[in-house]
């Protein structure tokens, strides 16, 4: 465990599988790689970057993040539990408060919107920590240089495939390419 | 520090001169081995702190009856200082949250601290009302949870919604805050060796930047931002309601949820110009924020102030035009009665003083922000204890009018929250990235292998 968390290796659930990994420092060049690779049929590769970026999330077209159904979900299910909570309880001791109805609509919106927000965002966070955490693919051929200024595109292979790939990710521009051992 | 020139000349617009390599070895940096002006303000801060919990202690052996509470007056300077600081934390969000959905390009260097502002100050404004409360060990009656007297809150009382308003409001923009830390974290890991590293590693939950990872974060940062927008503007409101919704002449206002919403950001953005303007040049961050930014805050208080400068005319004049003598009586007390120096106080430091921002010589110039900020905090200040004391201290009958005098229990509480918050802040701008890593190399165009740069 202390060994990973020195490497930075990040979880200690990474799985190593055997591969290619090829840093870049010019994003066009990456680019050119995963249109390449995707146009010979890869699609499970593993693309670090330091930030986000759109030309990247372009050449790797994967749709928009389920998280937004998360942030729905977890919304309504605030704006229910916050009329909800307020609704019953002043109805299990009914007690009248200022001439108002005992359950009054206008004053609850507050606590409704409260929790409609609360949820919304606690919900969309797990969210991410399900599908990037749990559930993401990461994996050995994590380098530090990724999260400073460079490109790391990690390609899975079989042993006969690392010839050509290796020539592909070459003639795109990375600077360097690496062979990954399982 | 006098006038700021070089590469990033306002009338110019802004040039990112850094590569991606030189903001992390940049930020990486302020992460450093403290100064000794750091450790001497800490030592101020964790003093101030240590004056509130002495005081502190004494209320809960005592009760209340040290702070200067008296008839007609049981609100006052622990409700001021609560409001007040709620108010700060306010401009955090407005420029973390708002301004990213407008994708504004100024607010990635100075929004980490300001988010950071934003958490420390709600975490301090949250002590008050249960210091307020008096038996401080029961302030959880305060939350619906099954009791032995088979009793609810009060949801209709503007009290309960401050409750739910201000947790709310302190767990989305912690959330919003650690979350936006995450990639920065991790590229702190990879920068630093030994015990730190495995303290940043930790932190950094297994961060490594994939698409994956990216393409799900990018979504929930726009979704957290939407939310904490509507969050922030509700905040002030309800808070602004725990008066509005009363009948005491000068709180009975329909205009206060806007005029205290205003408000916050205004006194927020002064308490980041203090902050952060000698931070930049403690951590060496000068060349990432700079004129083009602090141009921005003030055109941002010149704003704020301005709305506030016609809600004060707005109150008079609504005041004057009610013909209600009750509400007459409470402003014009405020002039001119007892506490006039309150009032004019609060007139001049936010209504007045912020207009010389019209100026671009002011805007630029660090020192004169730096004043004016100050200005703006001890206006802000004022402003809320003018609302809360003086309309307290003249509602209806002139027999029960009253004064209040602020004791040494009031003073130290309110000493210990300037300590309290800054004893956070001072301690998170050395720990964590205190500019956004991530969120400036985003602005940073990549460099690429045709042509353009690199």
């Amino acid at each position: 465990m202390i060994n990973l968390l020195k490497r930075g290796k990040g979880s200690a659930g990474a799985r190593r599988v055997p591969g290619l990994v090829a840093s870049f420092l010019h994003v066009d060049a990456a680019v050119d790689a995963i249109r390449a690779l995707r146009a010979k049929g890869y699609r499970n590769m593993v693309v670090y970057s330091p930030a986000p970026n759109h030309e990247i999330e372009e050449a790797l077209d994967h749709g928009v993040s389920p998280v937004r159904l998360f942030t729905l979900i977890g919304g309504l299910t605030g704006c229910t539990a916050g009329f909800a909570m307020t609704i019953w309880m002043s109805y299990d001791w009914p007690l009248v408060v200022g001439g108002k109805p005992i359950a009054s609509i206008p004053p609850y919106v507050v606590i409704g919107f409260e929790l409609t927000i609360l949820m919304g965002a606690l919900s969309t966070v797990a969210a991410v920590a399900l599908f990037s955490v749990l559930m993401g693919k990461r994996g050995a051929a994590y380098d530090p240089r990724f999260s400073d200024d460079t490109i790391g595109v990690f390609v899975p292979t079989t042993p006969e495939q690392i010839a050509p790939i290796e020539q592909l990710l070459r003639s795109a521009g990375a600077e360097e390419v690496r062979r990954e051992s399982a | 520090m006098a006038v700021i020139a070089g590469p990033h000349d306002v009338t110019q617009g802004h040039v990112i001169t850094q590569t991606h390599a030189d903001v992390t070895r940049d930020v990486v940096a302020t992460l450093g081995p403290p100064s000794r002006g750091y450790l001497l303000l800490l030592a101020g801060a964790v003093s101030l702190f240590l004056i509130g919990i002495l005081t502190f202690l004494v209320l809960i052996k005592d009760g209340l009856g040290h702070a200067g509470y008296q008839p007609p007056i049981f609100w006052s300077v622990y409700i001021t200082t609560f409001v007040f600081w709620v108010g700060i934390g306010h401009a955090g969000t407005l420029i973390s949250a708002i301004l990213f959905l407008f994708r504004s390009p100024w607010r990635t260097a100075v929004y980490r601290s300001t988010e950071a502002m934003t958490v420390f100050a709600v975490m301090t404004a949250g002590l008050f009302p249960i210091i307020h409360i008096g038996r401080q060990w029961i302030f959880y009656w305060l939350l619906p949870y099954p009791n032995q007297r088979y009793l609810w809150p009060n949801f209709k009382s503007p009290l309960i919604w401050d409750v739910f308003a201000i947790s709310t409001y302190l767990t989305v923009s912690t959330t919003f805050l650690v979350f936006g830390l995450i990639p920065d974290v991790a590229a702190v890991r990879d920068k630093v060796s030994g015990w730190r590293k495995m303290i940043y590693s930790w932190s950094s939950v297994g961060w490594q930047g994939t698409d994956n990872q990216w393409r799900h974060y990018s979504r929930a940062y726009l979704y957290l931002a939407a939310l904490a927008t509507p969050l922030v503007l509700s905040v002030h409101s309800v808070v602004s309601w725990d008066f509005a919704v009363s009948i005491v002449p000068g709180w009975h206002g329909t205009i206060f949820a806007p005029y205290f919403v205003a408000g916050a950001i205004y006194s927020g953005i002064g308490m980041v110009l203090t902050l952060i303007i000698p931070l930049r040049r403690a951590l060496r961050v000068e060349h990432m924020i700079n004129a083009y930014h602090f141009d921005n805050l003030a055109k941002l208080t010149l704003l704020t102030g301005s709305i506030l400068f016609y809600a004060y005319a707005m109150e008079y004049f609504v005041a004057w035009y009610s013909g209600n003598i009750f509400e007459q009586t409470t402003f014009y007390r405020r002039a001119f009665g007892p506490m006039w120096w309150a009032g004019w106080t609060m007139i001049i430091c936010n209504a007045f003083v912020s207009q010389l921002l019209w100026f671009r010589k002011v805007r630029t110039n660090l020192t004169a922000l730096f004043v004016i900020s100050i200005f703006i905090n001890i206006g802000m200040w004022f402003e809320r204890y003018v609302i809360i004391v003086s309309s307290l201290s003249n509602d209806y009958l002139p027999w029960a009018w009253g004064q209040l005098n602020p004791t040494w229990a009031d003073w130290g509480i309110l000493a210990g929250s300037f300590g309290w918050f800054g004893m956070w802040f001072l301690l998170f701008a050395k720990t964590f990235p205190i500019v956004a890593i991530q969120e400036i190399k985003e602005m940073i165009p990549m460099p690429r292998k045709r042509g353009g740069h690199g």
